[in-house]
């Protein structure tokens, strides 16, 4: 009978508005920004850098290696890096970048500045509320604004800031043995050879 | 004009380029136009309704991808393909990530073949069912089946957004494997999303399979020859449409594709009605391997352990990569210099070749079918201007 | 299927061609068959024909630019110094040619193997550019020509429909050869560095702030 599909199709839409009322499935509007859907954890938006503890500026993590700087696809971090050294949060002397900048304007948030990271320092946002009335001086973020602290990173990406800081306090906690020893070594040596300070040096390395 | 030229030139239309004395109506259709997807420009030529002559202008979204890449390293040129096909990121980083792989002799583990597989799946999956709602839309049906498309769509975006991290720029694989692995309780929720995809299916065809003004305005229209799709070099859902038996996942078995059991739907006509069924079979098609390959995954590492992705410098020489994507072959074809950078880059882009012969498809028939055809190709501007 | 053998067989059923193995040193080990521009649409139809063959479909079409070399040699010559003949080894430097390459990759559909590579080079990269076009063997070759003549400038003889595609009408240069030099577009940038800035500067020093 022609018309027959016709009749079916509306069949099936009147099913699809009755079920709206009754089943969440079909009614999947969400009235944002009163409402909002849950965070999803592994999202991504634009990079920020991590830091330890309170100061800003005496945890970053970053010690402007320039690796992200060269693997940004499209070339949107620009980093000077400082000329002298200064105290981490581990109380390690560091370099540390002077400017750091990202083009958010430019970014395309690959996440690639995050793989490439050795040292933990910079990991994705998911805040994407960022638009902005002034496209010039607001696109470009400086590191003050960038910086964002290791607590915030944990609260965004429980699973992978637990890992992160695992894998951290492993190493931190090696290298601390590793001096531990070379103290204790060199202290032997002192205690036993002191006219041969070599042998402290060898074992510090 | 006299009117007996005006006649004349009704009954023997001429190509209204020569000196302007033919009767035919030149129309731009695009580059802002809602049907083409993008900016895409065709020039046809329009005797009343029927069309003449039809010439498709692109370019309005090049960017030179491929010179680009050129001057990235391997690993930087990934997030870029994402933006080829932005559709179906995932199966473009395949693609690119198989290339590779294959010039710099890379093994991939099992638990990422098998992640390759899903994630690959699923994007036809969403791939398919965004096409089938915007076929539906072009044709006027506003809204309706767009939007039952776009709320299973969304379904499967939220799988990408907590595997990848994005919805449509997915940046999932690297050469040697894949970046992130499986959430806790991932690979249940997407079980439960590919469970109900059936009855999805079953709705969207009792919605509109048997309707008869869909049939009026697809059947036999736009067909395409099984020859011409060959000569063509036609790929894909639309070259299974015109009855050719050709899908690379069964051709070259890339990946792990040999374990698992699936169909290839082929349509008998070749119009318009086929490749959409074709498409709404190839959705349950990928549905039974999608089951297979979450009832199989195996646990394991997800990265060659070998494969450094930074300072990747791969041999001299050349490759060839190519997958079945969701819009027909996408191919890579890699050159290198055994610098840190391709020598040369080059995307074999499905949606362009498919496009050789829209005009074929579209002469003769009325100016409204030129909407409908083009929808039926689905093509991606971004890929095809690269 | 071998390509040693597909190149006996061509030699064998294409009289006059000069066929040569690319060897390919990858792991993919994808080696290429490098034909001339005489022969080669009967070439190409042959592979497309002969029944055992049948490479119906011409998959992935483009281009290559090999640009020139610089060759230094070292050539003795005879020159007067000091009044007294002597022999001076001098270094010689001369620049090659260079050469544009289109590559076809050929699969068939019938009888689902492949892919067989084929190479075509031209003479130069200046105005000996010509090769003949494969699109009437494969129509699939039709905008990836054209991209090629486009991007690269190789001319494809026998084209049906050869005019840019992705660049606009106008346009002049060939935006994918390796020593293809930008115009410059400057624009202006918020938040410029790098590259960005050094085009920035050059810009504005030669256009006085504009």
């Amino acid at each position: 009978m022609l018309g027959e599909g016709i009749v079916k199709g509306l069949a099936e839409t009147a099913r699809n508005f009755l079920g709206s009322y009754v089943s969440k499935d079909r009614l999947t509007t969400v009235q944002y920004p009163e409402e909002r859907l849950p965070q999803i954890e592994a999202a991504r938006n634009f990079p920020f850098l991590v830091y330890d503890g309170e100061d800003w500026q005496q945890g970053m993590r970053c010690v402007s290696c320039l690796i992200c700087e060269k693997e940004c696809p499209p070339k949107c971090i620009s980093i000077e890096k400082s000329k002298d050294k200064k105290l981490d949060a581990s109380g390690k002397p560091q370099f540390y970048p002077t400017v750091f900048n990202i083009d958010v304007s430019v970014c395309m948030s690959c996440q690639i500045c995050v793989e490439v990271c050795p040292f933990d320092a910079i990991k994705m946002d998911v805040d994407f509320e960022l638009s902005t009335k002034d496209r010039f001086g607001d696109l470009l973020w400086n590191k003050e604004r960038l910086s964002k602290s290791n607590e915030y990173y944990r609260e965004i990406h429980p699973t992978e800031a637990a890992a992160v800081d695992a894998q951290l306090a492993e190493e931190r906690a090696k290298l601390e043995a590793k001096s531990k020893l070379a103290a204790e070594a060199k202290a032997a040596a002192a205690a036993t050879v002191p006219a041969q300070p070599a042998v402290g040096a060898t074992a510090e390395k | 004009m006299s009117a007996t030229t005006a006649a004349t030139a009704h009954f023997t239309p001429k190509p209204s380029t020569d000196g302007g004395e033919g009767q035919l109506l030149e129309v731009s259709m695009g580059p802002q136009h809602p049907s083409t997807h993008g900016v895409f420009r065709m020039d046809v030529a329009l005797d009343g309704e029927r069309v003449v002559k039809l010439k498709p202008v692109f370019g309005y979204l090049h960017r030179n991808h491929e010179k680009i890449a050129e001057t990235e390293t391997y690993l930087g040129s990934m997030p870029y393909t994402d933006r080829l096909d932005y559709l179906c990121s995932i199966t473009n980083n395949w693609a690119y990530a198989l290339a590779v792989e294959k010039l710099a002799g890379i093994q991939v583990p099992e638990r990422a073949e098998y992640l390759r597989v899903i994630t690959g799946e699923l994007t036809r999956l969403q791939n398919h069912t965004s096409v089938i709602g915007f076929l539906l839309q072009d044709m006027g049906a506003s809204g309706t089946p767009l939007m039952y498309a776009f709320r299973e769509r969304e379904k499967v975006l939220d799988l990408f957004e907590s595997l990848t991290g994005s919805r449509m720029m997915c940046n999932y694989m690297r050469f040697g494997g894949c970046r992130a692995d499986m959430p806790a309780g991932w690979l249940q929720q997407a079980q439960k999303v590919v469970e109900a995809f059936p009855r999805f299916l079953d709705e969207f065809e009792r919605l509109l399979s048997g309707n008869e003004i869909l049939m009026a305005r697809t059947q036999g229209v736009g067909v395409l020859s099984k020859e011409l799709a060959v000569d063509a070099g036609i790929t894909g859902p639309m070259l299974r449409g015109s009855g050719v038996n050709y899908d690379i996942r069964k051709v070259d078995k890339y990946g792990i594709y040999e374990r698992f059991s699936f169909k290839v739907p082929l349509g008998e006509h070749g119009d318009v009605y086929d490749r959409y069924m074709v498409r709404l079979l190839e959705m349950r098609e990928s549905v039974k391997i999608l089951q297979q390959a979450m009832r199989d995954v195996p646990p394991g590492p997800i990265m060659d352990a070998k494969t450094k992705l930074r300072g990747f410098r791969p041999k001299a020489g050349e490759a060839y990569g190519r997958i079945e994507s969701p819009k027909g072959e996408l191919g890579f074809y890699l050159i290198s210099d055994g610098s840190p950078n391709p020598y040369r880059y080059r995307v074999r882009p499905p949606s362009l070749v498919n496009l050789t012969v829209l005009e074929d498809m579209c002469l003769g028939q009325n100016v409204a079918d030129i909407v409908v055809i083009l929808g039926s190709i689905d093509f991606i501007l971004g890929e095809v201007d690269r | 299927m071998n390509l040693e053998t597909i190149k006996s067989e061509i030699e064998a059923n294409v009289p006059g061609c000069r066929l040569e193995i690319v060897p390919n040193n990858s792991p993919s080990g994808q080696h290429s068959l490098l034909i001339d521009s005489e022969t080669a649409l009967t070439v190409a139809r042959f592979l497309r024909d002969a029944a055992h063959l049948r490479f119906d479909y011409c998959s992935n079409v483009t281009g290559i630019d090999w640009p020139g070399k610089e060759i230094s040699e070292k050539v003795k010559i005879k020159k007067i110094l000091d009044g007294v003949e002597q022999e001076v080894e001098e270094i010689q430097k001369t620049q090659s040619a260079g050469h544009l390459e289109a590559v076809y990759h050929l699969y068939s559909m019938e009888k689902k193997h492949g892919p067989v590579i084929l190479r075509m080079r031209t003479e130069d990269r200046a105005d000996r550019i010509h090769l003949p076009s494969l699109t009437p063997i494969w129509r699939s070759a039709e905008f990836q020509e054209r991209e090629i003549f486009d991007l690269y400038g190789i001319v494809f003889d026998g084209h049906p429909d050869l005019r840019r595609i992705l660049m606009w009408d106008g346009f002049e240069d060939h935006p994918m050869r390796r020593d293809y030099v930008e115009p410059d577009d400057y624009e202006y940038e918020p938040t410029p560095h790098d590259a960005v800035l050094q085009k920035a500067k050059q810009h504005l020093s030669e256009t006085g702030g504009r």
